[in-house]
């Protein structure tokens, strides 16, 4: 359920939306639905682009990549490890040097 | 900056040799010495999220929303549109049932709670704290040199009133067992894979039954909006963000330490003098962050900024982790020389204290303003900001580079 352009905040519930009496709840705590805006932020184009999309997009925004300072290819390589082994990212052994050399390449400084 | 300074100089602009003392502290120590965005960072754009104002985007997915730092000169309480947004995990509920929402209490508890709504409104005394609301890495983007992770600026904060119940009072109710240590929280975001730890976050018993710990429905008087907890999050005035947790439906109390990975690995803090580390040290130990540090900052202007000549007015903000700003004083040579400035309205020891004060600008002439806050803990701040490898707990003296036409 949505109000106005998409972003808009829906209240839901019998009490708020059909104007019955309260069935539960106080006036001050109504179910509330909120849609999310599109994610805009798109990774550059460059070799390695394709892992990076395929094997990243599934837990955050390519700003996660785009908003970061330039690193070093430690710390790029660090980066991706972490999200291998602390958040179980689906990034295949084989994509991992592939990965680390596109973000070096665009966000990085060797 | 330095090429900034040597402009000014270059053209007539007076840098007084107190102003380079306290600069030439900070870049020996190879600070980010200035409030303001590094260079070579991308634009974050304004984003309108639903129940939010356009703020600053770092991210979308999950949401990651930074406050425009002119808000904070607006007044002592950061609107609830306006109120920084940071998630870790992109499984974030958009629809809340507030019917069928309940806190599950249980663990070592004699009588396990499922407290809807209207339980936490009615069964418990209603409590309000004003109380200041900070990301751990608030300005991790001003950290040199620079670390991965969120990069805020200093605008991962915010001030409100917070009404709810006593965690202590539903501990209590619950009835807590002999040899429970801590309690840990989970709230109803859940990570995109079934992997991913969770984010769970625990407090010793000690902490958690504090009295001004509380489970709050209320936010300046409205409910909270979604994306900042909506229907309820935990409140920990005086300690970092990352213990306030949002959508909270869990409370479980636990006879050991919680090492789940967001207590055990992530949101740790060198256990070294100021918690500060160099960049190549290894070997150290670590514990959970904890505490906010005390912090300041002029909220009228930023670096840069051109001013009028004559008496001018600096305004701005202080806070510690709660035993109340005690005095604020400003610089205007850059930390050479200091003056007192007036502490505005007492909100409680946990909230944004404003202050103000004034001096007198001279024509064409560069300045480094400075505001220093000192709690009445004792603690204050110093000119040398922190390091450490997560980017947390940045509360040095900033410095704010303005000239005179």
């Amino acid at each position: 359920m949505r109000l106005g352009s998409g972003l808009g905040v829906a209240v839901l519930g019998g009490a708020i939306c059909l104007g019955g009496t309260p069935t539960s709840g106080a006036p001050g705590n109504p179910s509330v639905s909120i849609a999310l805006p599109a994610d805009t932020w798109r990774y550059a184009p460059g070799p390695g682009v394709e892992a990076v999309v395929k094997d990243c997009s599934a837990c955050h925004s390519a700003s996660y990549v785009l908003t970061q300072p330039r690193l070093t290819r430690k710390q790029w390589t660090a980066e991706v490890a972490k999200m291998r082994n602390a958040y179980g990212a689906p990034v295949p052994e084989s994509d991992v040097a592939t990965i680390v050399d596109y973000l070096v390449a665009q966000h990085g400084k060797e | 900056m330095k090429r900034e300074t040597t402009s000014l100089t270059r053209r007539g602009f007076l840098v007084s040799a107190g102003a380079l003392g306290l600069m030439q502290v900070s870049r020996a120590a190879g600070a980010a010495d200035l409030a303001s965005p590094p260079s070579d960072d991308c634009v974050r754009p304004l984003v309108k999220f639903p129940q939010k104002r356009a703020l600053l985007e770092l991210s979308p997915r999950p949401p990651l929303l930074e406050t425009p730092f002119e808000i904070f000169d607006r007044g002592v309480f950061t609107p609830n549109d306006a109120f920084f947004v940071r998630w870790h995990l992109a499984g974030i509920p958009t629809t809340v049932d507030a019917q069928s929402f309940r806190i599950n209490v249980h663990g070592a508890v004699d009588t396990p709670l499922a407290l809807s709504l209207d339980d936490l409104r009615t069964k418990f005394e209603p409590v309000e704290v004003a109380a200041v609301n900070q990301c751990s890495g608030n300005s991790r983007a001003l950290f040199s040199p620079r670390i991965p992770g969120g990069q805020w600026y200093n605008g991962a904060m915010g001030n409100a009133i917070w009404k709810g119940a006593r965690l202590a009072d539903v501990l209590a109710k619950a009835g807590l067992g002999q040899g429970v240590k801590q309690i840990r929280f989970n709230g109803l975001d859940a990570p995109v894979l079934p992997v991913t730890p969770p984010f769970v976050k625990a407090l010793d018993v000690d902490v958690a039954r504090e009295p001004e710990v509380l489970l709050a429905y209320e936010m300046n008087g409205a409910p909270l909006p979604l994306l900042n907890g909506y229907p309820v999050r935990l409140v920990v005035p005086g300690w970092f963000a990352t213990y306030w947790v949002k959508m909270l439906s869990e409370i479980e109390a636990i006879e050991t330490v919680d090492d789940g990975f967001w207590m055990k690995t992530a949101y740790r803090i060198p256990d070294t003098p100021d918690n500060s580390v160099t960049p190549d040290q290894t070997g150290y130990k670590t514990i959970p962050i904890n505490r906010l540090r005390i912090r300041s900052f002029i909220t009228n202007l930023i670096s840069g900024a051109t001013l009028g000549t004559g008496p001018q007015t600096l305004r701005g903000i202080a806070f510690d982790s709660g035993s109340g700003i005690k005095a604020v004083d400003v610089s205007s040579d850059g930390g050479n020389t200091w003056q007192a400035a007036t502490l505005g309205q007492d909100y409680g020891p946990y909230s944004f204290r404003q202050w103000q004060a004034k001096f007198v600008a001279q024509p064409g002439t560069a300045y480094v303003l400075a505001c220093r806050a000192t709690a009445n803990s004792g603690e204050t701040q110093r000119a040398v900001p922190v390091w450490n490898p997560g980017g947390y707990l940045r509360n040095s003296i900033e410095c704010y580079e303005v000239r005179t036409a």
